[in-house]
């Protein structure tokens, strides 16, 4: 699906700038190109976490459509009761015009406290997106750690200390797992990829059915580095093999983008702060290598999944 | 037209919600409210409702989708017992705040643990404090007459609340008995179309719901919901007045049984109140002057009601088949003595805690607590605090 751009920009904005946001937060531009690529009216539904707390204090909103935060666990469960309502009412001739459905939560709303309302929604078979902005931690209440959080990741409840290293645990694979549920559509993309995410986002909407789609959030305050450098850091850690960009269309798994260099994971963990005490320790260092091994493992499996290899 | 029919109560529930035909319904099973989502599952399946059921993962999503569903602007119910309503309750309060007019049974059993399938109000008490208005019922007819008037209470304009029916789990919801049910024309001109203000899939007027509320708006927020739920008790007379003239069958906030000269009352919820209906007509036999208060409607609390009701009566007896661990006594007798305050005389108040996690509420029980009552008028003594039956 070819994304025109110069089209696309002329579109109405779904999510307003006034928002309260930090300066260089990935969330809202991710969700701003989203909703871009629906051509219907859509209704959106977001855990509790930053995107919703930063778009909606009342009386003010930043949101241009409708719009529905329910409570942390449940966006899936949420938008799966709307998207119901609205199956209901058409067929029985009380309503007119169409519809995307759309929920959006962080890691910590998805991976975690909401993955149990995500499953049952997919499996379900609603007809609605589900979009992850996965920034690795609990940042909203201050940078706890997640499933989602990398290892070695300094978070405000795996401290690094004279005893720590950080996070001992590795990410879980959730995007593999949504791709276990067999939806129809089942993708990973970056905030930095974004002709990459906005194809992806149109495809879903595209298709009826659920959709998964997990997109790589950097934090700029949780992951400790300068917000001009968001979207370049995003890339190098796509790069990096870390968030590696693929799609999985009917069970069929396809990279959508081959990086030509692949740096080392170092060379982006340097630039964020929560990795910083991996490079003052021998331990430390051992952590970053576990840690590169760990992604090289991940991506070795993933281009056999692709058949690249 | 009107059929007499012999239904037990899930089966009159589910009888209820197939004549309010709701848009959706997302429910789960639980002991012992399964049947009524089993039921319904077949008027789905044989066509007979225009409803999407939503066969969820947990309670905690039944009561999310019904949110969604409810905002959506459609009619939206779920159903549920015990455990269920304990893992819904953080979305119970989203409900109420967000003004969502959603019609939930509740098939009353004990809370775990320890665990335990039979009835006692634990599961209700639990949601006391919710903003949900709460319906009780001392039979199957009771349970389907509020489930109806309920769809009607709830989408008033002057209340736009959640409202919760009570059922007691296995003594009335698997009990069978000899019930009215109206026709299908009449409930559904009766319940008519819901119409809501504002809604999601209204994409001409996009609105946002469940903004983040801080110190300068929620407060605000919350009085609206306390002056809706002070506003629903005139809104609740006046349709129970409407179901009588349709029905015949008659409704208030509370039932008075023979309370006109009572001496000694009994005050309970659900349907223990029609074992002590037979108890005091038993006793009046023998000359003494006992009655019963019936509370229909928990939330909002019909508190001057209770004090008419009880002023003239020299001692109460309050039931409440819940422990709330204050060591005085149940939510509904602190109510009930809260209420008797303000009153010139005062009747002497005592708390019974009885009949958890299902145990027997037999003639016998009853009578022995009226028969405690007559001790206290006569001035002996009888502790405050009592746990009825209860073994050593």
């Amino acid at each position: 699906m070819a994304v025109n751009l110069k089209q696309l920009s002329q579109k109405e904005t779904r999510l307003t700038g006034g928002h309260r946001a930090c300066a260089g937060c990935a969330a809202p531009i991710i969700v701003r190109q989203i909703l871009m690529a629906s051509d219907k009216p859509v209704v959106v539904g977001s855990a509790t976490g930053c995107l919703e707390v930063t778009t909606t204090v009342y009386p003010y909103t930043a949101w241009n459509v409708n719009f529905i935060h329910n409570a942390f666990e449940n966006a899936a469960a949420t938008i799966s009761g709307v998207e119901a309502a609205f199956n209901s009412l058409k067929r029985q001739g009380k309503l007119e015009g169409d519809f995307n459905f759309v929920a959006f939560g962080g890691d910590g709303g998805t991976y975690d406290i909401g993955f149990q309302s995500l499953s049952g929604a997919m499996e379900r078979g609603h007809d609605m997106l589900y979009v992850c902005y996965d920034n690795g931690a609990y940042m909203n209440t201050g940078i706890q750690r997640s499933s989602a959080t990398p290892h070695g990741a300094n978070t405000s409840t795996t401290p690094a200390g004279k005893e720590s290293t950080g996070k001992k645990e590795y990410r879980k694979d959730l995007t593999q797992i949504m791709a276990a549920h067999n939806i129809p559509y089942v993708a990973q993309a970056s905030v930095s990829n974004h002709r990459d995410l906005i194809a992806k986002a149109q495809k879903a909407f595209s298709i009826k059915g659920p959709k998964f789609l997990n997109v790589l959030s950097p934090c700029r305050l949780g992951w400790a580095y300068d917000p001009e450098i968001t979207v370049p850091l995003a890339q190098q850690m796509v790069d990096s093999c870390f968030w590696p960009l693929f799609e999985v269309v009917d069970g069929e798994w396809k990279l959508t983008y081959k990086p030509k260099n692949k740096p080392n994971i170092e060379e982006w963990m340097k630039k964020q702060g929560r990795f910083k005490h991996l490079f003052r320790s021998d331990e430390g260092k051992q952590v970053i290598a576990e840690a590169q091994a760990d992604v090289d493992a991940r991506w070795e499996q993933l281009l056999a999944r692709c058949g690249e290899k | 037209m009107k059929v007499r029919k012999a239904l037990t109560g899930n089966e009159a529930m589910a009888e209820a919600m197939r004549q309010i035909n709701p848009d959706v319904i997302a429910a789960y099973p639980i002991t012992p409210q399964t049947e009524i989502v089993q039921l319904f599952s077949n008027f789905v399946a044989d066509g007979k409702v225009d409803t999407e059921f939503v066969t969820v993962e947990s309670e905690h999503s039944a009561m999310s989708a019904t949110i969604g569903a409810s905002a959506a602007g459609s009619r939206a119910m779920t159903a549920t017992s015990s455990q269920g309503m304990a893992y819904m309750w953080e979305v119970l309060y989203i409900a109420a705040s967000m003004r969502l007019p959603i019609v939930m049974p509740l098939v009353n059993r004990a809370l775990s643990g320890p665990i335990n399938i039979h009835c006692d109000h634990s599961d209700a008490y639990g949601a006391r404090d919710s903003g949900w208005i709460q319906l009780w019922a001392e039979n199957a007819q009771e349970a389907y007459d509020n489930l109806i008037q309920a769809v009607r209470i709830a989408e008033h304009s002057e209340v736009t609340l959640p409202v919760m029916v009570n059922m007691d789990g296995f003594i009335i919801s698997h009990g069978l008995e000899i019930m009215e049910a109206e026709d299908d024309d009449t409930i559904r001109n009766f319940i008519g179309v819901r119409k809501p203000v504002y809604h999601l899939l209204n994409e001409k007027e996009p609105i946002t719901m469940g903004p983040l509320d801080l110190q300068d708006f929620y407060f605000e927020h919350k009085k609206q919901q306390a002056d809706a739920m002070a506003r629903s008790a005139d809104v609740i007379r006046e349709i129970s007045k409407e179901w009588k003239d349709l029905t015949g069958r008659s409704y208030d906030m509370l039932e008075e049984y023979r309370m006109e000269d009572a001496e000694i009352a009994i005050v309970a919820l659900g349907s223990t109140c029609g074992t002590a209906k037979v108890a005091i007509d038993q006793l009046r036999e023998q000359g003494v002057k006992a009655g019963l208060v019936k509370i229909r409607v928990f939330r909002p609390f019909p508190k001057e009601e209770i004090a008419k009701a009880l002023a003239h009566t020299k001692a109460v007896a309050v039931m409440d088949r819940a422990e709330s661990f204050a060591d005085f006594g149940g939510p509904l007798f602190r109510d009930v003595r809260a209420s008797l305050y303000e009153c010139d005389s005062r009747p002497k108040t005592i708390s019974y805690i009885y009949g958890l996690g299902g145990r027997d509420v037999t003639l016998d029980t009853i009578t022995q607590v009226y028969a405690d009552l007559q001790r206290l008028v006569k001035g002996e003594q009888v502790p405050m605090l009592n746990h009825l039956g209860v073994r050593d």
